[in-house]
């Protein structure tokens, strides 16, 4: 390109009207901003090209990075003024002649995308070193992507993707017809994803859009007063409105009906560090520049109750009025006589645990935009948002703006990762309280530090557990006892107070259960749904007494397992026989060579000192080396779908004149893959190939209620109703057509064919009528799983079907430093079925690094982490190896089988790191994250 | 909001005209610059010295090698040394290397980690151990100083408003000395240090130490150097240097308590590093 200015001689005469001249992906383009723009908006906002993402503006995610004269920088903290003259490629221009390139192409067959935030930075990251390095090895590959963070995929993908470029392996997998279920059918959406098409909650702004900007409490307890706003407001006078507590119809909010104790701004009262509390609207640049210190708010300070504790002990000033003692819900669940049992136990093991607050850490900060429009005479408000409840964020908007229900739509954008933290509202009602004020669209995006003190965590948890077991090693006893700091608000607590105590036993069989936990108000970070919902701290606490018992009875940590592993037609802690479907046997089956050889891989490596035991519960003496190796085994189980409380998914599917199918997919797409299985499923019902389907996807107006994407119940339940959808859509076009139910069905072009035994009939599409959506016939589908309510005891059938899973890790800790390095992950998961082998692995990959996160590394402490600078998430070079075994025992009343996996990827993690650290230094981790200083602390605490 | 500026000169002169006119926040990577400013609009006036080409790369000056102020860490972890010489910047390279993820690094600078002073800065250590002096220019005069007395504090440094800091000097070292970096975080990549040690020695012919240089980082305000372990160290065999070292060296420390560690955890852990440094600067085949 041809550059026609000396930029630094023009620069030193101050602004140019004549803009920086730059290239980009090969055109050449003028900006008009200023040079110290941030580059990735000048991309996004001066020139449309909003396929480079923004995930912390501070070169933490790496989100941004694009190639300035061909090399990766984070575009984030990249002045526009420096890419004068230079050229930037971005993922837009990526595509050849508009086709996916060889690397995009990679990304789809290996499923290297799942949400897809992170996917354009991993793509440039990876164009920088295929540049240089066309046959890279793992290692460098590890080198050039290490600056970008992917919170979904577990990176093993990203990797496999980026080395496949050398080997041309990039040839799609068939779905072939009447067997898309179980084929590695590429996603669906990926193509979006990889050209930056994809509209994620920051990519739409309307035309004429205000900014809103949250003035959130600095301290985590206090009542204050607003001061003089009109004064405040003709001092700045580029601010164009301000919401407060008053401007809210309906000031409260939370995910169940009761109590709904959420204000959404404060009114006179803050509970936690972060609370939102007024509003201002302006131009972005505008209101940004307000500084915090001119709002007129007056603070009153109070004492905060800081933990679980110090709230459980406070006698007054409880949080709230309706829970004088500072606890929200109790769960318990009781079967046998624990004590008893206990008592009678041949050996027994307790311990204390505790787990600290984690942050979901997508890369996606909420945003969104809502707007005011009028339909049939009616005043409707639209929202538009990375979320992954559509419907939930209808009801909650509504009851705010004290509308009906059919009042507000809800748009989904493409979501940017969620793990249970977009589950509840955010954004959604501010901006909801701030379009409807205003009568004019307003926007947010959150800043990473905002989006981290405001939005949701993982409950810390503190845990007392007692495991007892007879001599032969059959467990008879667990005794859980668990406090959960659900923080200032309601959120998910409850759900995960009654989660907890059915899952407290372990996937075993045990008589006697007692468990107990209750969600406490403290003046923390709002704790709320976080993959697993409190069954992965849980699952700390009793697979490390698990391993104390195994040591304790003389057998292989293994062998102890799999004698308790839970079997068809044992019943479970809350009395529930469960019929079929119970893989966990078969998933340590899966397991016995590689926990055999990983502990033969640890005795080899830690040399002399060989487990001359067999049992490969062996601890180290005082003359360890500095590297030490150990191997770790974990099982786990999950309720898929909602504790007991209904949870119903609606899906329809209609057939077109032009000879398509149209699918009305509620179920919303959070990067797991509901967009791509929900096709899958819905061809093989009705027998035709997935290319024939289309679909529209999660708007509230469109699509039937779903449910939420959460407690890894969208497979199962709405795979299910979209069954249901296509079998009854099926039954109505061979009525029509006048053929049998098993007739076959094939399309050519727009003429259906019906072939069943009795002949073949044909409907010409073109000419059939159509209802007013344009659907020749519409099939719907129903299903909420069959529970039945628990009783005082905690007795009944909280759900329908349980995933299994059991993982083993191995690692190597620096026994002087107390840094571990995990260095390999096997997972057997009992799926039912995978619909999508590719998605199902790519979910254990996520899960077994949000699992390592928790176990060595993540801690979020408001004010101190909120950024990924501090808060740490585990980046591509922390990721071992993973190796998948997937297990196929089919759930009777799943479609195809199919169970859900998404959450019992995490659980089995952490635990079987710590067992593993355990093995390799003798010191039994009881705090999790278990950091480098605490590993060293407790080492030399046993006196190596 | 006032308008400001953002000046991008391509000569030195120009640059320092600029400052000595009145108060511009330089910059150069930006990588500290706008991380600071997350969610805030940009409201000083810059001086941007990435266009200003004689402040790019390394120079061998005879008796020392020049940094320029504008190199960024992936030119220095690129740019050729003699022979003689490469090893004596494998410590810094090795930071370099750990500096955040690439993009970090194709965009940071040497000068600006030192001008940005954080304690917990990858380059200073390897630097301080080298020796190295920081050079700074006004429009009225230039000047060197040791950057032992350049970094004054957690994020305070003796550079006047009017100053660029134009080079990072390294003297070099005898022929054949080795340096290494040691860094200690909680993840594999972009992951600012819990604790970093840097060593650099040379050995004379009957493999005794003869000179050598240790700094330890993030475990004070500003990165130290083991000048009294230096000294002990000399003219001991290679073989011993490691066992000479003890937790009385690291008394000048005083690491704080924070997110990343306790202090107790850092003075054990420097502790270790020290060692395992100082093993593998005196031989380059030690294992950790
Ligand atoms: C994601 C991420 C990861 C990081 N990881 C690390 C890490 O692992 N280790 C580490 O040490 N650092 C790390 N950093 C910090 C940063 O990248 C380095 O300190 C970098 O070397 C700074 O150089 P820069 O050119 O980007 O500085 P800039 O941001 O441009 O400037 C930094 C400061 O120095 C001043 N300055 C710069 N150059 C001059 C000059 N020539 N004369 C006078 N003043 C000057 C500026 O005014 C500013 O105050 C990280 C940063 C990010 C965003
Ligand atoms: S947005 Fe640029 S690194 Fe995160
Ligand atoms: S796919 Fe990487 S963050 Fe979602």
């Amino acid at each position: 390109m041809n550059l026609p200015m000396d930029p630094g001689l023009r620069s030193l005469v101050g602004a140019d009207l004549a803009g920086m001249a730059l290239s980009v992906n090969g055109a050449p383009q003028i900006l008009h901003c200023a040079p110290s723009k941030r580059l990735v908006y000048a991309l996004r906002e001066d020139l449309g090209l909003t396929g480079t993402k923004v995930g912390c503006d501070a070169g933490d995610c790496g989100a941004c990075t694009v190639l300035l004269d061909g090399k990766q920088v984070c575009a984030c903290i990249t002045p526009a003024g420096q890419a004068e003259g230079r050229n930037i490629t971005t993922v837009e221009g990526l595509a050849e002649d508009g086709k996916l390139n060889t690397l995009q192409q990679a990304f789809l067959k290996h499923g290297a995308a799942q949400c897809g935030i992170c996917t354009p930075g991993m793509l440039m990251a990876a164009t920088d070193l295929l540049s240089r390095n066309a046959t890279p090895t793992e290692a460098e590959v590890l080198d050039a992507l290490g600056g970008v963070l992917c919170r979904c995929t577990g990176y093993r993908k990203i990797v496999e993707a980026v080395l496949a470029v050398a080997s041309n392996d990039v040839v799609l997998d068939e779905a072939p017809v009447g067997a898309a279920v179980g084929s590695r059918l590429a996603r669906l959406d990926g193509p979006a994803k990889l050209t930056g098409a994809e509209k994620f909650g920051a990519d739409t702004i309307p035309a004429e859009a205000l900014s809103l900007r949250i003035i959130r409490s600095p301290h985590a307890r206090a009542t204050f007063t607003l001061g003089d706003l009109e004064a405040f407001r003709a001092a700045y006078p580029q601010l164009e409105g301000i919401i407060t507590a008053g401007d809210v119809p309906e000031n409260s909010f939370a995910v169940f009906p009761t109590p709904k104790d959420q204000p959404v701004l404060a009114d006179g009262h803050v509970r936690f560090r972060g609370e939102a509390v007024l509003g201002l609207l302006g131009g972005e640049d505008a209101i940004r520049a307000i500084p915090e210190s001119a709002v007129p708010i007056t603070w009153t300070v109070e004492t905060a109750l800081e933990t679980s504790v110090a709230a459980l002990a406070a006698k007054k000033n409880a949080l709230h009025d309706f829970a004088p003692d500072n606890v929200l819900c109790r769960g318990r669940v009781v079967k046998g006589d624990v004590t008893r049992a206990l008592k009678q136990a041949a050996f027994t093991a307790e311990g204390a645990f505790e787990t600290t607050h984690v942050e979901h850490a997508y890369i996606e900060p909420e945003a969104g935009y809502a707007e005011v429009f009028e339909q049939d005479g009616k005043q409707r408000i639209r929202v538009f948002v990375c979320t992954q409840t559509p419907y939930m964020d209808k009801e909650e908007v509504a009851r705010v703006l004290k509308l009906p229900a059919d009042a507000v739509q809800v748009v989904p954008s493409a979501i940017g990762g969620g793990f249970g933290g977009k589950l509840d509202v955010s954004i959604q009602p501010l901006l909801a309280v701030a379009a409807w004020k205003m009568k004019r669209p307003v926007r947010i995006v959150y800043t990473r530090p905002e989006s981290m003190v405001s939005t949701t965590k993982r409950h810390p948890a503190q845990m007392q557990v007692t495991l007892g077991c007879d001599a032969s090693g059959q467990l008879s006893a667990v005794d859980f006892v668990g406090d959960f700091n659900t923080g200032a608000y309601a959120s998910w607590g409850s759900t995960v107070a009654n989660r907890v105590p059915v899952h407290a036993s372990g996937p075993y069989k045990v008589a006697n259960v007692k468990a107990l936990t209750r969600a406490i108000y403290t003046n923390n970070a709002i704790a709320g749904a976080f993959r697993g919902f409190g069954v992965p701290q849980a699952c700390i606490a009793t697979e490390a007494l698990m391993d104390d018992l195994a040591e304790q009875c003389g057998m292989d940590r293994f062998e102890f397992r799999l004698k308790n592993a839970i079997r068809a037609g044992d019943q479970t802690a809350t009395g529930q026989t469960l019929a079929a479907s119970v893989g966990l046997a078969q998933c340590l089956e899966a397991l016995r060579g590689a926990w055999h050889n990983t502990l033969g891989d640890v005795a080899r490596k830690n040399g002399s000192r060989s487990d001359s035991s067999g049992h490969g519960n062996i601890r180290y003496g005082a003359e360890v080396g500095r590297l030490r190796y150990g191997a770790g085994i974990a099982c786990m189980w999950y309720g898929i779908g909602n504790t007991v409380i209904a949870n119903p998914s609606t899906m329809t599917i209609g057939l077109r004149q032009n000879g398509r199918f149209i699918l009305y997919n509620g179920a919303q797409e959070i990067g797991q893959g509901s967009y791509t299985i929900m096709p899958q499923i819905a061809a093989d019902a009705l027998g035709v190939s997935v290319a024939l389907i289309d679909q529209i996807h999660g708007d509230t107006d469109l699509t039937e209620d779903a449910g939420k994407s959460s407690a890894s119940r969208q497979t199962f339940v709405s795979g299910n109703a979209t069954k249901f959808a296509a079998e009854d859509l099926k039954r109505q076009l061979c009525e029509k057509l006048g053929v049998s139910a098993e007739a076959t069905l094939t399309l050519e072009g727009a003429v259906l064919v019906g072939r069943a035994e009795s002949g073949e009939q044909r409907l010409d599409l073109a000419k059939a009528r159509t209802d007013a959506r344009g659907d020749i016939a519409l099939g719907s589908g129903t299903f909420s799983p069959p529970t039945i309510a628990l009783d005082a005891d905690g007795q009944g059938v909280p759900y329908a079907t349980y995933g299994f899973a059991a993982q083993i890790a191995e690692v190597e800790v620096d026994m002087d430093l107390g840094t571990v390095k995990v260095l390999h992950i096997h997972a057997a998961h009992d799926v039912g079925r995978a619909v999508n082998p590719t998605q199902v692995e790519g979910q254990i990959h996520g899960g077994v690094a949000q699992g390592l996160g928790l176990a060595l590394m993540e801690e979020y402490i408001s004010g101190r982490t909120d950024n990924l600078h501090d808060y740490l998430i585990p980046t591509i070079g922390d990721i071992p190896p993973i190796t998948t075994y997937i297990i196929e025992d089919p759930e009777p009343i799943a479609p195809y089988g199919a169970k859900g996996v998404g959450e019992p990827a995490l659980i089995a993690t952490a635990p079987a790191i710590f067992g593993a650290i355990r093995q390799a230094t003798g010191v039994r981790v009881a705090f999790a994250p278990c950091t480098p200083d605490r590993l060293r602390q407790l080492i030399k605490g046993q006196g190596t | 909001m006032h308008q400001t500026q953002y000046l991008r000169p391509t000569s030195l002169d120009e640059a320092l005209l600029v400052l000595a006119d009145r108060r511009f926040e330089v910059l150069a990577g930006g990588t500290d610059f706008y991380p600071a400013r997350v969610g805030k609009p940009v409201d000083v006036d810059i001086l941007d010295i990435t266009r200003v080409s004689s402040l790019r790369g390394i120079r061998d000056e005879g008796r020392l090698f020049r940094i320029g102020a504008a190199t960024s860490w992936s030119d220095l972890i690129a740019a050729p040394v003699a022979a003689p010489f490469d090893a004596q910047f494998a410590g810094l390279r090795a930071a370099a290397r750990d500096i955040g993820g690439l993009q970090i690094q194709n965009a940071g600078t040497v000068a600006g980690n030192l001008c940005n002073a954080s304690p917990a800065a990858d380059g200073i250590p390897p630097l301080l151990a080298l020796g190295a002096r920081v050079e700074l220019a006004s429009s009225k005069r230039t000047r060197s100083v040791a950057l032992a007395d350049f970094v004054l504090g957690n994020r305070k440094t003796l550079r006047q408003p009017d100053e660029l800091v134009t080079a990072v000097l390294v003297p070099k070292w005898r022929a054949g000395s080795r340096s290494v970096f040691l860094k200690l975080g909680h993840r594999r990549y972009l992951v600012i240090s819990i604790a970093m040690v840097s060593a650099v020695a040379a050995l004379d012919d009957a493999g005794r130490v003869a000179l050598c240089g240790i700094a330890v980082g993030a475990c004070s305000a500003v990165a130290q150097r083991l000048s009294g372990l230096e000294a002990r160290l000399i003219g001991r065999p290679a073989r011993e240097a490691a066992s000479l070292v003890a937790a009385q060296d690291l008394k000048g420390l005083s690491p704080i308590d924070d997110v990343r560690g306790s202090a107790a955890y850092r003075m054990d852990a420097a502790l270790t590093l020290v060692r395992q440094a100082v093993a593998q600067a005196v031989d380059a085949g030690a294992a950790p």
